[in-house]
Formats: C-alpha cells, structure tokens, sequence
C-alpha cells in the first residue's frame, strides 16, 4: 500500500515531464510549478492524494485491524495467549498510526526525490511571497506530511471503532472509506456550514498556513484539536465495544 | 485456606453456566466439574454447545449468567492470570497464512505477556517437534494440510507449561496416524499433571482417552462423571441364542426381564452337532435393569427437561434384581436350548444416543 502511494509522485513527476507543457493555473494546485521546482512534486501528490487516496489505506489500515484477526480467526487466539483486550486494541491503533504517519511522508518524500530527479531544485517562494531555501523547502514539507497525519488520525480511529463491530474486513474498510467521503462531501455543502467544524476532515486541506512565511500555526492546532476529540471519542466506543464483545468468530 | 479447598480439586467448576443469544438460548444451566488431573470428555451432538461453553470458560464471550472457577480462580475476573496457565485450541486452528508455522507459534507466544522472549524459539522449536512439524516449520500456513494446521494449533496450545488444556475437536481434520498421536500427546499431558478437557463428538475416541466425560444436549449438561459411571447408568443387557425363542421369552418374562426377538436369528445349519428339528437360532436380547428403576430406555430425552442430572453420584453397581448367571440357570432349567449367551455392557454410544436422540432428529 505504501507503494501504491509512492507511485502518485511518481505518476505525477513523469506525466508533467513527459507532456512537457502545463499550462499555467490548469489541473491540482501546484501543478503548473513542478517543471520549475522538483520540490513541488511532493506538494503536489499530497493535495492530490488527500480526498480520496490517503483516506483509503488509512480505511484499510484501520478498518483491518480487529476484523481482519477476527476475519482470520486469530483473534480468539490472541486473546487466549492472553493479549488482554485493552492491550491488543492498544496495539492495534499504535500500528494504524504509525501507518497514518508514515503513508504522507511516504508520499512526501518520494514526490521530493523523484522531483529532485527530473526537474531542477531550488529556492521555494511561499504563499506570502517570501522565498525560502531548499533546506528550508524540506523542512515545510515535512511539516505538511505532519499535518497530513495528525488530520488523519481521526479517521483511523473511527476505522478501529468500526473495525470492533464486525467479523469482515472488508465491510470495515468499506464503512470507513466512505464515511470519509461523506464527509467531504458534507463539507461542500453550503447549507451544512454549522456542522463543517465538526466534521473531521473540514481541516484536511488548510495546510496552506504551513506555506507562509513566518508559519501561522492557527490550522494546525485547530486540525490538532478536533481530530484529538475524534481519537478519544471513538476510542473510547471502540474500547466500549471490544471489551464487552463476544468473540465468536 | 478453607476456601480454597473444593476449588484445588476441580480444575473446572461452573455453577448454572447461562448464555443467551438474544432470545435463543445457548447454554442453559451448566454445572461441570472437572476434576484437577482428569482427562474429561466434553461430548455432545453439533449444536449443543460445547463451543460456546468453551468460549465462556476462556473469557472469549461473556455469561449471561451463573459463575465459574478455573484453576481456582474466579472467571472471567482472573482472566488475565488463570489464561497463561491454559492451553487452548477453539474450534479449529487459525493462523496467518502468509507466516511460516514457526513465525505463527512465535507471534501468538508474543501475544502472552507471560511468555519470554528469552526462550521463545526453543519453546516454539519443542511444541513442534511434540507434534511432529519440525520439518514443516518453516514453510508458510498456506501451504499446510488440514492435518498439519490441526497439529500448529495443538502446539500453539502447548507453548508453555500448562495446567489445564482446552482442545475443541483435537482430532478433526487427522488421519489415524495423527489421531493416535494426539491420543498419546494426550496421555502424556495427562500424566504430567495437566487436566485435559477435550470436546469431542468422536465417542470410540473419547472411550479410549478419557477418564471423565459429560454430556451435552441442546445447551444442557444431561449426564456427567466417570466413564464407568456414564456407561454404568445404562444398563446392561443379555442376548440369548436359542432355538427355542417362545420358552426362552416366557421364562425371561417370569424372571421380569421383557425379551425382544433379534433381527440377526440365522440358520443352525452350519451348528454340526445340530438337532433335527431345532430350525434357526434365534436371538433374544433383554436389558438388565441396572438401578431399581425401570429397564426401558428413556426415549429420546423429552427436549428441556434435563434427563438424569447424573452429577457425578454414583448410580453403579447395586444391579439387585436379576443376576445373569441367574438368567442361564433358569433358562436351562426350563429345558431351553442355550447355544449362546452374552452380557452386553451399554456402550458410551448407547449411553450418549439415549440422552441426546436418534439419528437427525437431535433435540435442538
């Protein structure tokens, strides 16, 4: 999975470079500055992936992780060895974040290197018109990749509580999928605008603060708190619920 | 300490063992007591929930209600200490298919708090060469035979010392090799001091392995105990083989003995010595009555009403009544000609066929 999202850079880099010309202010933002700055590439894949791509592994992930053992059957297994429920849900989220974590950064640095490899690299100006130096660039996106996983940190753990619910993995990824959708597509309503701060993926795309010179972190903290009340309310119904469940797969 | 006493001698012990799925119900009132050492035959027709009741016992699902101690300790409360010390196999292996067996046993070992990293390869190494998959070790799961994956799980089951083995259909999926393998892997456990409880619907398997069973039907436990009292409480019965089968049936009659002709009364033509007008044999069967009570068999177990909570006491060898030497001498003085005769102990067959139903007409 971390391979399908290295290729989106990768996809991108080569159709820009082979098809030479963009015009400018056409396609996904940034599109038309990668022939210009390698760096853009990495910019570029993570606006791209964040409705739909990044979401779905991170639906995969965590929709896995307790339907998949109990899919499996491993479940009852692990928790005869005894795992002891709290631990094992534990251990499950810890891996779905780590994979919340990795699978931006993934996407960020492939797209820096694959960037770096096709097109010339150099000094990066911002959203605010000040220009900064390659390091620098480097240090923005990877700040981007960290926003990219805190914002996502929500929908894993709606993931595992859905994941808690049923014996099938699929159906748990599915929901997941979707409810990330649906959020977004909530979030384009104009008549919703009340709900659009509770929703968690409202803030999916405000990381343009991280691009402006000096770094606004008023985004980050506002992902950072919502998605933390989504962590610990659905944790807390996926702890609810797989304490309590019957394993009888 | 005086507490202590009853739960050292039972490994298991529930007390009205209650499960409901939404209105039906699973387990229904199970009181099991298996004896610390014992190994203990957990038998009962598909559906009867064995399963389940396993599931309880490991903490897997939760009882809607009575209580259970095991290894002494309250469950599911002591979960978390009584689980290292069982071994389990639940209703079949289950690994990751894309892991090598090896990796399988180590990732499962892991999952235990208690098991060392320190030791794990040698545990891991020694659990399957008890079960005879060394050579398998590191091929992946998806590769095994059903009989191969059957043998992962009883090692799995037996990564640490254990006190108390939970094998759900141990020998499902084997071929005889295997079945006799894991019969004396469960020999050998038992002789170390481990209590096995093994569920099993196999009954010539069960009669050769275990010291104690119980039985299930439809969620209810019907009988419990040694294997001699299972099988002492049906009675036995006598099959003559006669010529005469009208004397025989009027003096079995005069002793209180009810005589039904046998299907397999064959020709004593092949008998040589045989008398000119003795015809075929035919062969009577009567049952014993093995208690004061009545002979006839309960006709498959009225459904609910728990037939003969047996629990544990011994209804054994008080056979009062009508002794079979008894029944020789009183035929043959009746001028009855006795070509064979035969006690029949009821087989556990018998004995589980009476208090679960006949053929697919199971109680449910």
């Amino acid at each position: 999975m971390l391979c399908a999202l290295a290729a989106i850079p990768i996809l991108i880099a080569v159709a820009v470079r082979v098809s030479s010309a963009v015009p400018p202010g056409r396609g996904p933002a940034f599109l038309d500055r990668i022939a210009q700055n390698g760096l853009f590439v990495g910019v570029t894949a993570m606006v791209v992936s964040v409705p739909l791509f990044l979401p779905l592994t991170v639906g995969v992930v965590a929709g896995d992780t307790i339907a998949g053992e109990a899919g499996q059957g491993t479940l009852r297994y692990l928790l005869v060895a005894p795992a002891g429920r709290t631990r094992l849900l534990i251990i499950k989220y810890a891996g779905a974040a780590v994979f919340v974590v990795v699978a931006p950064l993934v996407v960020a640095l492939t797209g820096a290197g694959i960037g770096a490899a096709l097109f010339p690299v150099g000094p990066v100006t911002l959203l605010s018109g000040d220009t900064i130096g390659t390091g620098e660039a480097m240090i923005r996106l990877l700040l981007i990749a960290a926003y990219l996983a805190v914002s996502l940190l929500g929908l894993s753990a709606i993931g595992l509580f859905i994941s808690t619910l049923t014996d099938v993995p699929v159906g748990a990824m599915a929901a997941t999928v979707v409810l990330s959708v649906v959020a977004q597509v909530l979030d384009a309503l104009p008549q919703l605008e009340w709900l659009h701060p509770w929703l968690f993926s409202h803030y999916w795309l405000d990381f343009g603060d991280l691009l402006r010179q000096p770094v606004s972190w008023d985004s980050f903290a506002a992902n950072a708190l919502l998605q933390g009340g989504y962590v610990a309310v659905f944790g807390a119904l996926a702890y609810g619920r797989f304490i309590t469940k019957d394993v009888l797969s | 300490m005086s507490a202590a006493r009853p739960a050292a001698e039972l490994s298991i012990e529930t007390r009205g063992l209650t499960k409901r799925f939404g209105q039906q119900l699973a387990v229904g009132g199970v009181d099991l007591a298996v004896p610390k050492g014992a190994v203990f035959g957990f038998l009962g027709p598909n559906g009867s929930g064995k399963t389940t009741t396993i599931r309880l016992l490991l903490g897997l699902a939760t009882a809607t209600g009575g209580s259970m101690r095991v290894l002494g300790e309250e469950m599911p409360g002591k979960l978390n200490v009584v689980l290292p010390r069982v071994g389990a196999l639940v209703e079949g292996p289950a690994f990751y298919p894309f892991l090598s067996g090896a990796a399988n046993l180590r990732r499962m070992d892991a999952a235990d708090p208690y098991g060392s990293a320190a030791t794990r390869r040698a545990r891991v190494q020694s659990a399957l060469e008890r079960v005879g998959l060394t050579h398998a070790a590191d091929k992946q799961v998806r590769a095994y035979s059903l009989g191969m994956k059957q043998r992962l799980g009883i090692a799995n089951a037996l990564l640490a010392p254990r006190e108390l083995l939970v094998l759900d259909e141990p020998t499902n999926g084997l071929d005889p090799q295997g079945t006799r393998e894991v019969r004396s892997l469960v020999r050998s456990l038992a002789a170390d001091g481990a209590t096995v409880f093994v569920s099993s619907h196999l009954l010539a398997e069960v009669e050769q392995i275990c010291t104690h069973a119980a039985i299930m039907s439809a969620g209810r436990l019907v009988a419990q105990g040694t294997l001699a009292e299972l099988r002492g409480a049906g009675q036995a019965r006598i099959r003559v083989l006669t010529p005469d089968p009208g004397t025989a049936a009027q003096v079995l009659a005069g002793l209180g003995l009810t005589a039904t002709l046998g299907a397999d009364g064959r020709t004593a033509g092949g008998d040589g010595s045989g008398a000119a007008g003795s015809g075929t044999d035919a062969a009577l069967f009567a049952s014993l009555p093995a208690a004061p009570a009545p002979a006839a068999a309960p006709p498959a177990a009225p459904p609910g009403a728990a037939a003969r909570e047996d629990g544990g006491s011994a209804p054994a060898v008080e056979r009062a009544a009508v002794q079979p030497e008894a029944v020789v001498a009183a035929l043959v003085a009746a001028g009855v000609r006795v070509r064979g005769f035969a006690t029949e102990q009821a087989s556990l067959e018998d004995r589980f066929v009476a208090l679960t139903g006949e053929g697919f007409d199971v109680v449910q």
